[in-house]
């Protein structure tokens, strides 16, 4: 079993996450994330896709998306050659005795607060999914209130892209 | 010039091709209904007893011809009611175009009367659909439909246009019938590779699928098939792409394929599988299927490469191009041993084949039945044990003359899919069904009466579900739950009833007069024939097993 992220262009229309997630579920294939979102072309949308598989999934599901009418390009990305970001929004509990801790940790992990209350802080994180695994159990004991996670988002490293073909 | 919806429908079907409209009206297509009326004389519709049969005449239609089978419906159980028949076209790669009305936007998402989320509902049973709300959208949008329909492997596609889009007006442009978007030519480089697998072979064996029906490739099959010496076993969506009497066809293979056809397969050293996609019921035990082989795999669709069998070799193309270009880099090379092999298999098939049951035997009535009929008479079956008896006995002398639902195994297709073939082609039709499968879309004997249709409608009746019944028999210690059926249908007065011809044949003797009439009459005629209810449909591979469990008699 290997992580594979896979990019997609997608027309930029109703009912095309459905067409999208609804092939994964149909076919039995495990994804572990899915972000969607519009692209500086409106037409299009960008998707990232990571998933949890043997190399037979892989391919079967790129074919399988190339498939669908309204999926424009797919790629599987080469973590090697790519930047990938995640992010966190997360709220955990603060009292007077350890708030100061806690900044400590968002100061080392490079995130940023963006909400504070007396009882609670909220904070945001970007980066590699493995970063924000380690911030999420460095606050359990603190007590996490609600988090919010994005899915992976990646792009190639360089000039090169994920383009929609002629 | 401005057009309502309704008229841009009609005039870019006209546009696409389209010449019948298989359907049936209701509240949300009536505006399509009234300019099907003023437009008759330019486009035929065919009205169906229930759209389930509509949406298999169109999937007939569509199997005998090539063309693209057109099926239209009202909003809800209108098209609810065409599910069945879209998931058959997808699942055996058929160009259908289906269009159903929907309730007006600003109904949509309140439960409205006869308000259903066909996109949603079809969405994994079409190759793409659309609902279109703009009707400046529609025109391009059916032609995009007719397109994708046809393109690649084809399959069906959906267009659901909500009641105000038909009513409302946008300019139209007439345009040329699109034309499918072709494959890129295999890679050179493949293609000498494949070669090189070819001439290297001593007992090659040819996999024919729907592929090559769809392709055209029949006469590259043969030619093939010829220079290498290369038996060729069939799955059932390729049956009657080459003629069964070619002296290397070895008939169909699988579950219930001839002994030799897959036996061959398991003794070939290279298999050149051509537009199939190695389903479960024709590969049996994938760990043992065609171990001692290597596996040439030809198809236009990237996703069955290496989906349910791994190839050595992988070419994604349409199989002419495909096979007109190896034919000219292979040389003829001939392999007497190999034949030699294959004529000891049929040997001992014909040794170990079983006896009949009975006055009438299934195969009895399909000689008598092919002793009528011509080369080039359409073929339907419904689904069950009669199905698997034409596919193993039936002799296809021209393509797409078999006209049967393969991958969804859709009782109740047959009546439905023969009118849609009768239809294409203005042939007399024959459809060979069975009681259980008769009984499900029987309704649509209204609709060959109605359009005059020569069909011939041969039920096998052994009064119970049997092939159920058979696995009840060999897996279900005899529990015959829910399979014997203890029914009173007489089914000949049943076809009188609906306006037809009805006969029924108990003896040989019986069946030639039934059927002597039955073929000069000109219009749908039901011969019910009695057959014994524990005929058997063998060979059999159990399932998920191999041929060394192969059950001949």
């Amino acid at each position: 079993m290997q992580k594979f992220i896979i990019g997609l262009l997608v027309s930029n229309q109703f009912g095309v996450l459905t067409r999208v997630s609804g092939m994964f579920s149909r076919r039995g294939f495990n994804i572990d994330s899915l972000t969607v979102g519009e692209t500086e072309n409106r037409e299009y949308s960008r998707m990232t896709v990571t998933m949890t598989g043997d190399e037979y999934n892989r391919d079967q599901i790129i074919k399988q998306l190339r498939k669908l009418h309204d999926v424009k390009e797919v790629k599987q990305m080469d973590p090697e050659r790519c930047v990938s970001r995640e992010l966190i929004l997360i709220k955990v509990r603060a009292t007077s005795e350890n708030r100061q801790d806690i900044m400590d940790a968002v100061n080392v992990f490079r995130n940023k607060i963006i909400d504070f209350s007396p009882q609670s802080v909220c904070m945001e994180l970007t980066g590699e999914s493995g970063k924000l695994d380690a911030f999420i159990e460095l606050m359990k004991p603190y007590g996490i209130i609600e988090m919010c996670r994005t899915g992976m988002i990646s792009m190639d490293r360089g000039v090169t892209s994920l383009q929609v073909p002629d | 010039m401005k057009l309502t919806g309704s008229q841009i429908l009609i005039e870019t079907l006209i546009e696409q091709g389209t010449e019948v409209v298989f359907g049936y009206p209701g509240g949300a297509v009536l505006n399509i209904y009234d300019d099907l009326y003023l437009n008759a004389h330019r486009i035929r519709h065919v009205i169906s007893a229930h759209e389930q049969g509509a949406a298999h005449a169109a999937d007939g239609y569509a199997r005998a011809t090539g063309k693209t089978g057109v099926v239209l419906a009202t909003s809800g159980p209108g098209a609810t009611n065409l599910v069945t028949g879209i998931a058959t076209a997808h699942l055996d790669s058929v160009p259908m175009v289906a269009i159903t009305g929907n309730v007006a936007c600003s109904l949509l998402g309140r439960d409205s009367f006869q308000e259903v989320d066909i996109v949603g509902i079809t969405l994994p049973i079409t190759k793409h659909n659309y609902m279109v709300k703009d009707v400046a959208d529609l025109a391009d949008t059916i032609r995009e439909a007719f397109q994708i329909a046809q393109s690649g492997r084809p399959g069906p596609v959906l267009i659901d246009i909500p009641k105000d889009v038909q009513i409302n007006t946008a300019e139209f442009i007439p345009q040329a019938a699109c034309t499918p978007v072709l494959p890129a030519p295999v890679e050179e480089a493949d293609l000498v590779r494949a070669v090189e697998l070819i001439q290297n072979s001593k007992r090659p064996y040819i996999y024919c699928g729907g592929g090559v029906l769809r392709s055209g490739a029949g006469a590259q099959v043969m030619a093939l098939a010829e220079k290498l010496d290369a038996p060729i076993g069939f799955s059932m969506m390729g049956l009657s792409a080459v003629p069964s009497d070619f002296p290397l066809s070895l008939g169909m293979t699988g579950m219930h394929g001839s002994y030799v056809a897959s036996k061959a397969k398991t003794e070939a050293d290279l298999i050149l599988a051509l537009g199939v996609r190695f389903s479960d019921r024709a590969t049996g035990d994938k760990s043992k299927y065609a171990a001692g082989a290597k596996v040439i795999h030809v198809d236009i669709d990237d996703a069955e490469l290496d989906k349910n069998i791994a190839a050595h070799l992988g070419l994604l193309g349409d199989v002419k191009e495909v096979l007109d270009r190896l034919l000219v880099l292979i040389s003829e090379k001939k392999k007497p041993e190999w034949l030699a092999r294959i004529a000891e298999m049929q040997q001992y098939a014909a040794a170990h084949s079983g006896m009949p049951l009975g006055e009438l035997s299934p195969f009895g009535v399909i000689d008598a039945v092919s002793r009528r009929t011509e080369k080039d008479t359409p073929v339907a079956t419904d689904v069950g044990q009669h199905q698997m008896w034409v596919a193993q006995r039936y002799p296809f002398a021209s393509p797409r003359t078999l006209i049967s639902s393969g991958g969804l195994g859709t009782m109740g297709f047959g009546l439905g899919a023969a009118i849609g073939a009768c239809i294409a082609t203005g042939k007399r039709t024959v459809l060979f069904t069975g009681d259980g499968s008769f009984g499900m879309n029987l309704n649509e004997l209204a609709t060959a009466v109605s359009q005059k249709l020569p069909v011939v409608i041969v039920i096998l009746n052994n009064g119970v579900l049997g092939m159920v019944r058979q696995w009840q028999t060999a897996f279900y210690q005899k529990h015959y739950s829910q399979t014997t059926l203890e029914r009173k249908t007489n089914f000949a007065a049943l076809a009188e009833a609906f306006g037809a011809r009805g006969l029924a044949a108990a003896t040989p003797e019986e069946l030639e007069r039934c059927l002597d009439a039955a073929f000069s009459v000109n219009g749908p005629v039901v011969i019910d024939c009695a057959i014994d209810k524990d005929e058997r449909v063998l060979p059999m591979i159990p399932p998920n097993c191999s041929v060394e469990q192969i059950i001949l008699n």
